[in-house]
C-alpha cells in the first residue's frame, strides 16, 4: 500500500475493521494473489503431499524384502546399496561440477568486466549452450569426443596421445556436459553480480594503497560472496538433477547412476510409484542439505551487512 | 621526458626518488603492456577451450546430419539433405513441433495471466505471511524437477491425464508460474508507485489502473519473462518426459526417445538432423529474444551496469 494512505489510516485509529485490516496490508488487492496461490496449492503442494503420503505405502514386495512396515521404502533406500550409492554418485558429479563452474567463472568475469570490443558478441555466444539443451549436448559430445571424433583424431594425428581417450560413456562425459551447460550460466550470473558492485569502492581501496590481492580479499570478495553462494546453489541445482546426460553420455548402470535416473527407473520401468516418490523426495532432501551447508558456510565466512547487492 | 622536466623545476633529489619508485614495475596510467599477464592468458585459454568444445559439438552434429557415410575420416564422403527428409517423415516432426509450440505458448499465456497479478501484489504490498508466500513460489524453482515431477506425474496418471497434451502443459506450468513471479516482482518494484496513485486520484478504478497505466509500463518485463519461459519450456526435458506419450512428446523428448529407443536406437544421422532442427528452432527464439533483452538477463534479473 502507499505511504500516503497508510498514514491516513493510522491517524484514524478507530476506523472500521476493513480499514484496520488494510492498515496491516490486508485489502482487496490481495485477491490478485489468489489464482497463483490456488495454482501452487493444486499443482505443487497437493502432489507433493500426496507423494510424501505415497512413500509410506510401500508395495508388498518391498515390505517383504526389507521389512519396516510403513517405512519399508525408506529402509530400502538406506539399506539397498544399489540405490543408496547413487546419492554418493550424484554428489560426486554435481559438487565438483558446480564448484568448477563457479571458480573458473570468477577470474573470467573479472577480466571481462571492462568494456571491450565484442563483449556483447561473446556474451551472446555464451548463451548458445542454452539453445543446445542437454539432449543435443549429449549427442554432440558422443560424436565430437567419441573414439572416432574430431577431438581424439586431432590429438592422435599430432602425436599427443597414442590411444583414443575414453571421454564419453563414463564419468568424464557427464562432467563435460555439465560444464558445457553450467559454465555459461555461472559466468553470466557472476558477471551480473559483479556489475552490481560499485567500481569506485575498488578505486577508493586502490587510492588508499591496497594491492590487487587486498582489494579482492577485503573489498570485492565480501561484496560478491552472497552472489557467489547463490550462483553455486543454482549451478548445483542444475547439475544435481542431471538426468538425460547421465543416461546418454554416462555409464547409466555404473559410474553415473544418479538419483534422478534411479527415481525414473522405479517410476516407469518397475512401476513402483511409492519407491519412485521415496527416491525423488530423498533427492530433494539431499539437495536441501547441501544448500543449507552453503548458507551456513556463507554466514560463517562473512558476517556483516551485505553491501547493496541482491 | 617528464622526469627531467620535474627534476629541473623541483629542488633536491627526493622528489625524483618518489617518481622513480612509483614507476618501478608499473606502467603509466592508461598505458597497457604488450605482454599479457599470466591471469589474462589463463582467462583466454579457458574461454578458448570452452569454445573449442562448444563449436566442436555444434559442428559435428551439423556435419553428421549432412554426411552420407561418415566413419573414420575428417569429413564425410558425400553430403546430402536426405536425413532431414527421412527424419521429418519417420518421427512426424510436423506434429511434434506443433505440439512443442502449442505447449510453449499455452504455458506462456497462462503463467503470465496467473503470475503478473501475483507479482504485482508481492511488489507493492506488505501483508502477514508474505515470506511464506514467497517461499511457496521459490520452492518449485529450487527443488529438482524430478522431486516434485514424480509425485505430480503419479497424480496425473491417477486422474487419467497421463500422456495427454493437457498434462504436459500443466506440469510445465509448475516451474513457469513461479518463474514469472520471481522475475516480474523486481521489475514492478522499480516502477514508481506515484504513477498509479496519480491515476487513482484521477478516479481510475483497479481495472483501469491495470489496463491503462500498468500494462503499457509492464510490457517490456512481460516480454522478457515470456521469452525466458519459452526457452525453458521448449528445453524442459525432465517434467515433460515424465507425463508425455507418443502423441504429446515435445521435440527434446522425441530426440531423447529416439536416442534410447529399444533395439540400439535410431541411426545416428537421423537423430543429428532432429538435433539441428531443435537448435535452429531455439536459435530463432533466442535471436528474437536478444533483440529485447540483455544476455545476462536470461539467467538473472540485472539492473543495467554503468559500462554497458
Amino acid at each position: 500500500m502507499t505511504s500516503a494512505t497508510t498514514t491516513a489510516n493510522r491517524t484514524a485509529g478507530s476506523a472500521s475493521l476493513k480499514h484496520r485490516l488494510a492498515e496491516r496490508g490486508i485489502d482487496t488487492k490481495l485477491l490478485l494473489l489468489v489464482p497463483a496461490i490456488v495454482f501452487a496449492l493444486l499443482l505443487f503442494v497437493y502432489p507433493f503431499a500426496y507423494g510424501i503420503g505415497l512413500t509410506f505405502q510401500p508395495l508388498a514386495a518391498t515390505q517383504e524384502q526389507w521389512g519396516g512396515g510403513f517405512f519399508a521404502n525408506y529402509v530400502a533406500f538406506f539399506r539397498d546399496a544399489f540405490i543408496f550409492d547413487s546419492v554418493w554418485l550424484t554428489l560426486r558429479l554435481a559438487l565438483p561440477a558446480a564448484l568448477f563452474n563457479v571458480l573458473v567463472s570468477i577470474p573470467i568475469a573479472f577480466k571481462l568486466r571492462n568494456k571491450f570490443r565484442g563483449k556483447r558478441m561473446l556474451q551472446t555466444l555464451l548463451v548458445l549452450p542454452i539453445t543446445l539443451g542437454t539432449v543435443l549436448t549429449a549427442q554432440g559430445l558422443l560424436i565430437f569426443a567419441g573414439r572416432q571424433g574430431w577431438l581424439n583424431r586431432f590429438l592422435m594425428e599430432n602425436g599427443i596421445i597414442d590411444q583414443p581417450l575414453q571421454l564419453v560413456n563414463n564419468y568424464i562425459g557427464v562432467m563435460l556436459s555439465l560444464i558445457i551447460s553450467g559454465f555459461p550460466f555461472a559466468y553470466l550470473l557472476i558477471s551480473s553480480y559483479l556489475s552490481g558492485i560499485d567500481p569506485s569502492l575498488e578505486a577508493a581501496a586502490k587510492t588508499l594503497g591496497a594491492n590487487w590481492k587486498q582489494r579482492f580479499r577485503r573489498v570485492t570478495l565480501p561484496l560478491l560472496a552472497p552472489g557467489l553462494a547463490t550462483t553455486f546453489i543454482l549451478t548445483f541445482v542444475l547439475a544435481f538433477s542431471v538426468f538425460p546426460s547421465a543416461r546418454l553420455v554416462g555409464d547409466a548402470s555404473g559410474d553415473t547412476r544418479v538419483l534422478a535416473l534411479m527415481a525414473y527407473r522405479a517410476f516407469s520401468e518397475q512401476l513402483d510409484y511409492s519407491m519412485a516418490s521415496t527416491i525423488a523426495i530423498m533427492m530433494g532432501v539431499v539437495e536441501l542439505i547441501v544448500i543449507a551447508f552453503v548458507f551456513l558456510g556463507r554466514s560463517f565466512l562473512y558476517k556483516g551487512s551485505t553491501g547493496g547487492k541482491g | 621526458m617528464s622526469n627531467s622536466l620535474r627534476t629541473r623545476t623541483a629542488p633536491p633529489t627526493e622528489v625524483v626518488n618518489i617518481v622513480k619508485n612509483r614507476n618501478k614495475g608499473k606502467l603509466a596510467p592508461g598505458e597497457k603492456s604488450l605482454v599479457a599477464s599470466p591471469s589474462t592468458w589463463f582467462v583466454w585459454f579457458g574461454i578458448a577451450a570452452f569454445f573449442v568444445f562448444l563449436f566442436g559439438i555444434v559442428l559435428s552434429v551439423l556435419v553428421d546430419s549432412l554426411g552420407k557415410p561418415w566413419f573414420s575420416t575428417w569429413l564425410p564422403e558425400n553430403f546430402t539433405l536426405g536425413w532431414y527428409q527421412e527424419s521429418w517423415e519417420r518421427f512426424n516432426l510436423t506434429h511434434i513441433i506443433g505440439v512443442t509450440l502449442l505447449v510453449a505458448f499455452s504455458v506462456i499465456v497462462i503463467s503470465v495471466v496467473i503470475g503478473v497479478p501475483a507479482s504485482y501484489v508481492l511488489a507493492r504490498s506488505n501483508f502477514p505471511g508474505k515470506k511464506l508466500v514467497m517461499l511457496l513460489f521459490l520452492l518449485p524453482i529450487l527443488i529438482p524437477p524430478i522431486t516434485f515431477g514424480i509425485p505430480l506425474a503419479t497424480v496425473m496418471y491417477n486422474m487419467g491425464l497421463g500422456r495427454t497434451v493437457l498434462a504436459v502443459i500443466l506440469v510445465n506450468l509448475v516451474p513457469s508460474v513461479p518463474f514469472v513471479i520471481i522475475t516480474m516482482t523486481p521489475f514492478i518494484e522499480q516502477i514508481n508507485p506515484a504513477i498509479e496513485n496519480a491515476a487513482k486520484m484521477c478516479g481510475a478504478n483497479m481495472y483501469q489502473v491495470f489496463t491503462r497505466v500498468l500494462a503499457p509500463l509492464l510490457i517490456p518485463g512481460i516480454l522478457a519473462a515470456s521469452i525466458l519461459v519459452l526457452v525453458r519450456t521448449v528445453g524442459m526435458f525432465d517434467l515433460t518426459f515424465l507425463v508425455s506419450g507418443p502423441t504429446s512428446d515435445t521435440l527434446v523428448v522425441a530426440i531423447y526417445r529416439a536416442m534410447t529407443s529399444a533395439g540400439g536406437g535410431e541411426s545416428r544421422q537421423l537423430i543429428s538432423s532432429m538435433g539441428v532442427i531443435y537448435t535452429a528452432l531455439m536459435l530463432l527464439i533466442l535471436i528474437i529474444a536478444l533483440r529485447f533483452i540483455n544476455p545476462t538477463q536470461l539467467v538473472a534479473q540485472v539492473k543495467d551496469s554503468r559500462d554497458d
